[in-house]
């Protein structure tokens, strides 16, 4: 993280209204006092270690590379071939490694951030498609969509602890924050599968709409929101007793229900927002966390997969599958600021410092 | 140990009943439909339902009958019925299909999941009350490549076929289709021939495709007898489309889109081959009964019944939106890819074609054009 993002973030009322993502690090350096000048300096000064500032890598499932976009300049900066369809992709605690689903590889391969080069396969299954790692920086859940098991990846041994009968065709995966429950969704069973990460053993199901696709936890871990692409909802279910509080419904004006068809979830760490897309409507939802209303529906590209925060949380990149591209939301303005070429078929999307 | 949901042990039991149909012979037999078309859907439908069910401690079994004859297969049903297996796949011709659902002891006491007859008929003036088809009507196909060729702004149309009567079935519902939605069969032409023409539709095609100007080539073919050998043979280098050419399918192998990969290949894992039509109509028959008892907790056939046309079943079935049944006909409500042997080249309905309801009621027979008494069953 660079000056330039605290500048941003600190102090959304003196940012100009365009431009200021071009010009955010000159502007930090030119209203801010000698305190920024100072972190920007130091920002730089870890930037050179490392050679790069921070950075949003974008899996492209029909490329088979990931995409690297500086995350200051909004540009692509690198392309990086890896496995067979990449999709979910992850890095581990102290982002040293990336680790990535190449579905038809496989594997799940592990990247090593140093050299950006694969150094290993973890055994992960056939046909790996999402995958969650649990708090202790170890264990990596993986969904394997074509034989319905979820398994257990030792990612320091490189071995395989468990594999955990599931329901037909696993897609999304989600620790919880105390990392006691792994969740995963069947998309042909329609449910939430809850696994105790202690034994490893399923021991609970919540039946929900049609296709879920993906699950994410409340930073808390008290609730987990759960979106299903058919059935057109998003489920918040109460973990302690895994019931459903809320299901939301979608209504964008203009766009048939049918293809409303929500995906990927993300949660603001200070509970106020959580962000729905929506597949080919081509729009995220902005849902008031708390009472669930929502607020608004951001216009991106087509057919839109998953959702990442910057380090920051100041922005939120959409991976827009169809028209092979990345757009750029302003969280704190609600506002779609940029849109960036990647590669075919965006699908996961990871940022590290 | 599996944890269930509910506690209570469900056996769902299915019969699929199929009436070996001869095929006549047809010059072009390279690809000869799988002898196990339709029956491989319907078990690939039980194991998925089964993955699904073990959570629920719900198990799904199937009988499968095969017959060559009509009465053999009423009778299989009554036997199936009489011991409580009241929910039947049906792969039947359209007749025996009547048969057995005009049977008041037996289509009252079943539901009747229409996976292989595609006749128009059965889903207006012979609708039964019980009867749900799963398998698109010759209307929905035809209505979603007239959708194509006019959004394609090709309407002019010649169309080429066969002698048989499902061949003069399917242009009937492709005329109904050119009315619709403003396409012109410009002319109509039936072949007869009866020489080995895989050896010279070089010479016979161009002479017999010879006429005014049109866009597109119709054929209607639908045992593949000449109509493969009609594209690159037109006296005009035009398009072929119908039942050969690019075609509307309820299912192809080279869907892929919206996961539809993932089922493709654990079809492929069970039966060594793509999965057709037939068998996607048989395997979506299976989940949606599956469906039904995961959400109503019941084997009930009246209840299961009521909640599969309600409007609170949905499915997803790999075509992008939930599927649903028309409470009017039976038919499954689902959007048609249409296809050339290697790719999907679109799927219907296709966009700016408009409905009060769902756009996918623009494909077949609507409600007002129903002349049906669908009334409640049970």
């Amino acid at each position: 993280m660079t000056a330039s993002r605290l500048a941003c973030t600190q102090n959304p009322e003196t940012s100009e209204p365009r431009l200021e993502l071009f010009s955010r690090f000159a502007r930090a350096i030119n209203t801010h006092s000698s305190s920024f000048l100072l972190s920007a300096a130091v920002g730089l000064a870890g930037m050179s270690s490392s050679s790069f500032g921070e950075t949003a890598y974008v899996s492209n499932e029909k490329d088979n590379t990931l995409s690297v976009i500086d995350i200051d300049s909004l540009e692509v900066i690198d392309t990086i071939e890896v496995g067979m369809r990449p999709r979910g992709i992850t890095f581990n605690r102290d982002f040293t490694e990336l680790y990535i689903c190449a579905s038809d590889s496989d594997a799940v391969q592990v990247m090593d951030m140093a050299e950006r080069r694969i150094v290993a396969d973890l055994p992960s299954g056939e046909d790996p498609e999402q995958f969650a790692l649990h708090p202790d920086d170890r264990k990596l859940y993986i969904a394997n969509e074509d034989n319905a098991v979820v398994t257990v990846v030792d990612t320091r041994e490189r071995t395989v602890i468990a594999q955990v009968d599931v329901g037909v065709e696993p897609e999304g995966m989600a620790v919880s924050p105390d990392g006691k429950w792994a969740v995963n969704t069947s998309e042909t069973t329609n449910m939430l599968h809850w696994i105790d990460t202690e034994s490893n053993e399923l021991v609970d199901n919540t039946l929900v709409g049609q296709r879920p696709r993906h699950v994410e936890f409340t930073k808390d871990g008290a609730l987990l929101w759960a979106s299903s692409e058919i059935g057109g909802t998003v489920a918040v279910v109460n973990v302690a007793d895994r019931q459903i509080i809320k299901t939301l419904e979608f209504k964008i004006p203009g766009v048939h229900r049918d293809r409303i068809q929500p995906v990927g979830i993300k949660l603001t760490d200070d509970g106020r927002y959580a962000f729905v897309a929506l597949g080919p409507a081509n729009h995220v939802a902005v849902v008031d966390a708390q009472s669930y209303e929502i607020l608004d529906y951001l216009l991106v590209g087509r057919r839109v997969w998953h959702l990442e925060f910057d380090r920051q949380g100041a922005l939120l990149l959409t991976s827009n599958g169809v028209s092979g591209d990345v757009t750029v939301i302003d969280v704190e303005k609600l506002k779609p600021i940029k849109t960036i070429k990647v590669g075919r078929y965006p699908w996961g999307i990871a940022v590290a410092p | 140990m599996l944890p269930a949901l509910a506690a209570e042990s469900l056996d769902v039991r299915l019969l699929y009943l199929k009436q070996r149909v001869e095929r006549p012979p047809a010059l072009s037999n390279i690809q000869p439909p799988a002898a196990d078309s339709g029956i491989a859907g319907a078990r690939l439908g039980v194991s998925d339902s089964n993955t699904t069910g073990r959570f629920l401690n719900h198990h799904y079994t199937i009988e499968i009958v095969e017959t060559d004859s009509a009465t053999e297969a009423v009778e299989a049903a009554r036997a199936g019925v009489n011991q409580g297996i009241t929910l039947l796949l049906a792969d039947l011709p359209a007749a025996t299909l009547l048969k057995l659902s005009g049977n008041s002891d037996l289509g009252k006491r079943s539901i009747i999941f229409n996976t292989t007859a595609p006749d128009d008929h059965l889903r207006s003036a012979d609708c039964r009350a019980g009867v749900l088809h799963t398998l698109p009507s010759r209307a929905m196909l035809t209505d979603a490549l007239a959708q194509f060729l006019v959004a394609r702004r090709w309407n002019r149309w010649l169309l080429l076929r066969g002698e048989r009567a499902e061949d003069g079935a399917w242009v009937t519902s492709m005329r109904r289709s050119a009315k619709r939605f403003g396409g012109k069969i410009i002319d109509e032409k039936q072949w007869s021939f009866d020489t080995d023409l895989r050896r010279t539709a070089q010479q016979e095609l161009p002479l017999f495709t010879q006429g005014k100007d049109y866009h597109v080539t119709l054929v209607a073919d639908e045992i593949g007898d000449v109509g493969e050998y009609v594209p690159y043979n037109t006296w005009l280098p035009r398009p072929v489309a119908g039942t050969q050419g690019l075609t509307p399918k309820g299912w192809h192998g080279v869907v892929e889109q919206w996961g539809a990969q993932q089922l493709q290949n654990r079809f492929h894992e069970h039966s060594d081959r793509a999965m057709d039509d037939r068998d996607y109509a048989a395997w979506v028959a299976v989940r949606a009964i599956a469906e039904a008892v995961t959400r109503t907790q019941s084997t009930d056939t009246a209840i299961l019944y009521t909640y599969l046309l309600s409007d609170e079943f949905e499915i997803a079935a790999f075509k992008g939106r939930s599927l649903t049944f028309r409470n009017w006909n039976g038919q499954l409500r689902q959007p048609i890819p249409l296809v050339q042997p290697r790719a999907v080249v679109s799927q219907s309905p296709q966009p700016g074609f408009l409905h009060p309801r769902t756009e996918l009621d623009t494909l077949g027979f609507d409600e007002p054009e129903t002349d049906c008494n669908f009334e409640s069953h049970l």
